[in-house]
């Protein structure tokens, strides 16, 4: 055998006095790490091919199990660190470029961390959430800039189609190939009891789903996989997706071994072909070539459903959000480097884009300037990971959010982030059936529901304290956020005082 | 009255199910002193073939063919839970004859022992059910 | 109305809860000639052996019957019915009437006549609680017991005496033990079980004459013994019935409903004779569990609620020092057999349908699966017979029928 250079990242640890043997982890184990050596009546395990996802821990009955990180280390370098020289390895072994999944996992600067929020004092009364009203209703779609009156003098309430919230919070992008039927399923359910949406991604919706359409964004990507006039129909906005925030400029690439009999069918493919989303759409070059996307689209859907152009945040967001917003869409998702995906180039993931909160602000501030913020709702994305996070972004302008990541994890990914090797062991991001079934939409759905009413209570509550009782007093509102160890040209992207000022 | 039911659906074979019984069973308050390096004798079965599995369990027949075949008159229905009065079996397998489903097995004692849905043990509410990570087995009315 | 009850064992207290499911009111006499009541009958062996006591072999206790207002006449003797008067004289010499009456009369040993038999002084038979108590009155350590018959109730006998003397004989005139419920290889199967443990059998043999302490046997081999226990067989208790002149074969013939020939008069239990499934012939089932659901059927149906039980089968569990032997239904048909070490089972096909099996040792686990598998005459091509024959299982049954049996209501 070879040289292996690798060294496994992780080791499990076995309490052999807990241990009963009861072999749950080698059952549950995708990765085959464990096994039960009949022998000496012990488990053994091979962390060699363990990923960290603690399916074995969460499930082990007498918490005998652990895994840590190896104490194994290269000589000490700050700057050809031990990943670096793995990754050096591994391409020179296989030749290829390296695959990743889920948000970087790099050290860059998370700016909700260093944004504060305001509250209030003596002056200005705070609010009450369990005694006053509070609202967190948000509608998304163009807003009229003027008022508007008829004969009798009654205002004229008509807009163009709108998405109505209950909460500022929707599921975003994530296709049921990259996702399993069960994930998609708990997704649906969730988003029809909490009034929210959930969006197919670009793999077309699966027939089950059409009855959950009221509360479903349908996308169109570059590769219109499963895009036909029902499909359209079938949601309540639809969504063209430019980009997205893992792999900005780059398209992707579904591996034929994941194109089953349902999957082909709902993409619109051969079994077992590969799925590919060219990098552009290929008939989109200018903002006028997309504006003749939005309008066929809502040609398509008889002007009834708000479009939303979906774009990864790149340098320089703010014009290319000012051209969306003049090509007729009704609104503009924005995602950010941080967030997540199936499968994509590490290097891309890693070193491509910008954050969230910087384009946020920029955006928000560009639409205003040239006074079409009106037109336009903003949803952001990539990595909200707290009720926090969705304050502060609503405060820098943004109407919505929409959360996969923290999804995912309500769903019990514990982000190994090994999503591209289809063996998600939390049935989560795989099309293997007896994987798949590990995750129960029953379970699934109710964690969703869970997780956001407890984050639209501490947005109720964190609003309360700020004296603020609707999403749309606080939107834009940036007064109600100061920096914290931010420098002066963060502070002036981000529009806000640093703390203390 | 509540019983335990099966979603095959749902269920992974994990045996989980199998090692809680035997716990909740063993009256002990420890689950690693109650199972380590022992072979456990829990009160329902995981039927597993190919990618197919479920628990098989005592389903309280309204019916109950184990008591109506018991020789020794240890069987009996209490409010719809059907019993085993342990220290009046003798082992003679009449119930495992019966039963339809084949819910009944012996115990380490030699005696017959069934599910009874926890609510003879220490634990009151069916411990499989507790320790299913997928809703495979639920206890409900229906 | 008065419901009567003639006997007091298993089929009579399932004819109680049956009668008392379906009226509350109605009043209930039984009568038993036994000291005790509504004991667990087969338990006896279990009570020599030391592993039941007669307070735990009670089968349903004082507050069952009082519970249900059942008014209990024991050791007294039903001695004439008139179905015409409705009227059942018994041996005190009061008469009970009644409005609806069952004959839960049960069977008595059958005593073939043997020369010399007068001579031995501790004969015994094995039916009762009685039986079973004068029994171990005179058990000795150096006993030398035999036991005539290698049925069900002879071998539970000798199973029940092991170890508390010294020796056991058995005699049988069929060439291998428990001949009505086993096959041949079932029956050396757990001979040789029998054996290691130290019992005697002199097969395809019988007593040609007692002396006071010596059999003299047709084959010329001489068994001395100090105990003798007649096990060879039992008959249906039916002389009431044939005075009042019910029909009787060999037990007292009755339909679905276990109603007998005679206007307002049931008959349940080792007494009756009902129709069979598998061969649908009317036949004597003396089996605990068919007790019980004639005795249920024919109650429920007394009081006013007709549900019959036409799945009466024969079947049968059995243990001997901890080999366990299960059998069910007829040994006709296609068979297929699985023979392994500890292992024994033999299942019989005919028209698509499992109509009998006999298992042993290991084999037995789950049987109650292959049991219903004839009961309810299920086709066997709905169902993975192949796996299902390897292992009793539910996975064998389709995905429907497994989720109405695990997920539905029962």
């Amino acid at each position: 055998m070879a040289i292996n250079y690798l060294y496994p990242d992780f080791e499990v640890q076995r309490n052999e006095s807990r241990c009963i043997t009861c072999r749950v982890c080698e059952r549950q184990c995708a990765n085959l790490v464990h096994h039960y050596d009949a022998e000496t009546g012990r488990m053994t395990s091979d962390e060699s091919l363990c990923v960290n996802c603690h399916r074995c821990v969460s499930l082990c009955p007498t918490r005998a199990l652990k895994i840590v990180k190896t104490d194994h280390v290269f000589k000490e370098n700050a700057n050809w660190r031990g990943e670096v020289i793995q990754d050096i390895y591994r391409q020179a072994e296989t030749g290829g470029v390296l695959l990743a999944s889920m948000g970087t996992p790099k050290p860059y600067p998370v700016y909700w961390d260093k944004m504060l929020i305001n509250a209030s004092q003596v002056t200005n009364p705070s609010i009450d959430p369990l005694r006053e009203p509070m609202e967190t209703t948000t509608f998304l779609g163009k807003k009229s800039t003027t008022i508007r009156r008829d004969e009798q003098g009654k205002l004229i309430t008509d807009t163009t189609p709108q998405l109505k919230l209950a909460i500022p919070i929707m599921f975003s992008a994530m296709s049921y190939g990259s996702i399993s039927y069960n994930a998609h399923k708990s997704l649906a359910l969730a988003a029809e009891q909490l009034g929210t949406f959930y969006n197919t991604g670009e793999g077309g919706l699966h027939e089950d789903f059409y009855r959950h359409g009221k509360n479903t964004i349908v996308q169109v990507a570059s590769g219109r996989f499963g895009v036909h006039p029902g499909y359209l129909n079938a949601g309540a906005a639809i969504e063209i997706k430019m980009g997205q925030g893992a792999k900005p400029g780059i398209g992707g690439h579904l591996p034929g071994s994941k194109i089953g009999q349902d999957i082909s069918k709902t993409r619109m493919i051969p079994l077992h072909s590969d799925a590919i989303s060219p990098a552009p759409h290929h008939d989109i070059y200018s903002i006028e070539d997309l504006r003749q996307l939005v309008y066929a689209l809502k040609e398509a859907t008889n002007y009834t459903k708000p479009v939303i152009v979906k774009v990864a945040a790149v340098h320089n967001i703010s014009a290319i959000a000012s051209g969306i917003a003049r090509s007729g869409a009704d609104i503009i998702a924005i995602d950010g480097f941080r967030g997540g995906t199936g499968a994509a180039p590490a290097r891309i993931r890693d070193n491509v884009g910008i954050p969230i909160e910087l384009a946020l602000a920029s955006v928000d501030e560009r639409l205003r300037a040239e006074g079409i913020r009106n037109q336009v709702s903003l949803v952001v994305g990539g990595s909200i990971r707290s009720s926090a996070d969705v304050i502060k972004a609503i405060a820098l302008g943004a109407d919505a959010i929409y959360i996969a990541t923290s999804a995912l994890i309500a769903l019990g990914c514990h982000l190994c982030r090994t999503c591209h090797s289809g063996k998600c062991n939390w049935g989560i991001a795989t099309q293997n059936p007896e994987l798949v079934k590990r995750l129960n939409p029953e379970i699934g759905s109710e964690h969703l529901v869970n997780l956001l009413t407890a984050w639209n209570h501490e947005i109720k509550e964190m609003m309360g304290g700020m004296g603020i009782n609707s999403i749309e007093a606080l939107k834009g509102n940036r007064l109600m956020l100061r920096g914290i160890g931010l420098c002066d040209a963060e502070l002036r992207i981000l529009g806000i005082s640093h703390a203390g000022a | 009255m509540k019983r335990v039911y099966v979603n095959e659906a749902w269920c992974l074979g994990c045996h989980l199910c199998e090692y809680y019984c035997a716990y909740a069973n063993s009256g002990l308050t420890d689950m690693v002193k109650a199972l380590k390096d022992k072979v456990i004798r829990p009160r329902l079965t995981i039927e597993q073939e190919g990618t197919i599995s479920f628990a098989v369990s005592c389903r309280h027949c309204t019916e109950p063919l184990c008591m109506k075949s018991c020789i020794a008159g240890a069987i009996s229905c209490k409010d719809g839970l059907i019993v085993i009065d342990q220290s009046k079996c003798v082992n003679c397998y009449s119930c495992i004859m019966a039963c339809p489903y084949g819910a009944l097995m012996p115990s380490e004692e030699q005696v017959m022992q069934k599910c009874e849905l926890c609510a003879t043990n220490s634990h009151g509410q069916p411990v499989c059910v507790q320790g299913c990570p997928n809703k495979a087995i639920v206890y409900e009315e229906r | 109305m008065h419901y009567l009850i003639i006997g007091n064992s298993i089929a009579a207290a399932a004819v109680i809860e049956g009668i008392r499911s379906q009226d509350p009111e109605g009043a209930i006499t039984v009568v038993g000639e036994e000291r005790q009541a509504c004991y667990a009958r087969p338990l006896i062996s279990y009570l020599l052996q030391g592993k039941t006591d007669e307070e735990k072999m009670r089968y349903r206790d004082q507050a069952f019957f009082d519970k249900h207002k059942v008014t209990v006449l024991c050791e007294t003797r039903a001695s004439h019915l008139d179905a015409g008067t409705k009227t059942v004289a018994l041996d005190d010499g009061t008469t009970l009437t009644y409005d609806k009456l069952v004959l839960a009369t049960g069977s008595s040993p059958f005593i073939p006549p043997m020369e010399g038999l007068g001579q031995v002084k501790h004969r015994f038979t094995f039916l009762t609680l009685d039986d079973a108590l004068a029994l171990q009155q005179v058990v000795k350590g150096d006993s030398r017991v035999l036991i005539l018959g290698a049925g069900l109730i002879g071998l539970k006998c000798a199973e029940g005496l092991f170890g508390q003397v010294r020796s056991i004989t058995v005699v049988d005139l069929a060439p291998r033990i428990l001949a009505s419920i086993l096959d041949e290889k079932g029956s050396a199967q757990v001979q040789e079980h029998l054996q290691q443990k130290g019992l005697t059998f002199h097969l395809s043999d019988r007593v040609k004459e007692f002396t006071a302490n010596e059999a003299l046997l047709e084959s010329g081999t001489i068994v001395g013994f100090d105990m003798l226990v007649v096990a060879v067989g039992v008959k249906p208790n039916t002389s009431l019935a044939k005075e009042a002149g019910l029909a009787v074969n060999r037990g007292i013939v009755v339909d679905t409903s276990m109603r007998t020939s005679g206007k307002d008069i049931w008959a349940a239990g080792d007494c009756a004779e009902a129709e069979e499934l598998v061969s649908g012939q009317h036949k004597v089932l003396p089996l605990l569990c068919n007790a019980y659901l004639q005795g249920e059927t024919a109650g429920k149906d007394m009081a006013g609620l007709t549900e019959p039980f036409n799945q009466a089968i024969a079947m049968n569990a059995i243990s001997f020092f901890g080999l366990h032997v299960i059998t069910a239904g007829l040994y006709e048909g296609e068979e297929k057999l699985f023979a392994e070490e500890g292992s024994y089972k033999r299942l019989f096909v005919r028209d698509n349908h499992l109509i009998g099996y006999i298992l042993i040792g290991k084999a037995v686990e789950r049987a109650g699966i292959y049991t219903a598998l004839i009961r309810n005459q299920t086709a066997l091509d709905t169902i993975d017979f192949d796996l299902i024959s390897r292992q009793p299982a539910l996975m064998a049954f389709a995905k429907s029928v497994r989720q109405q049996q695990l997920g539905g209501s029962v």
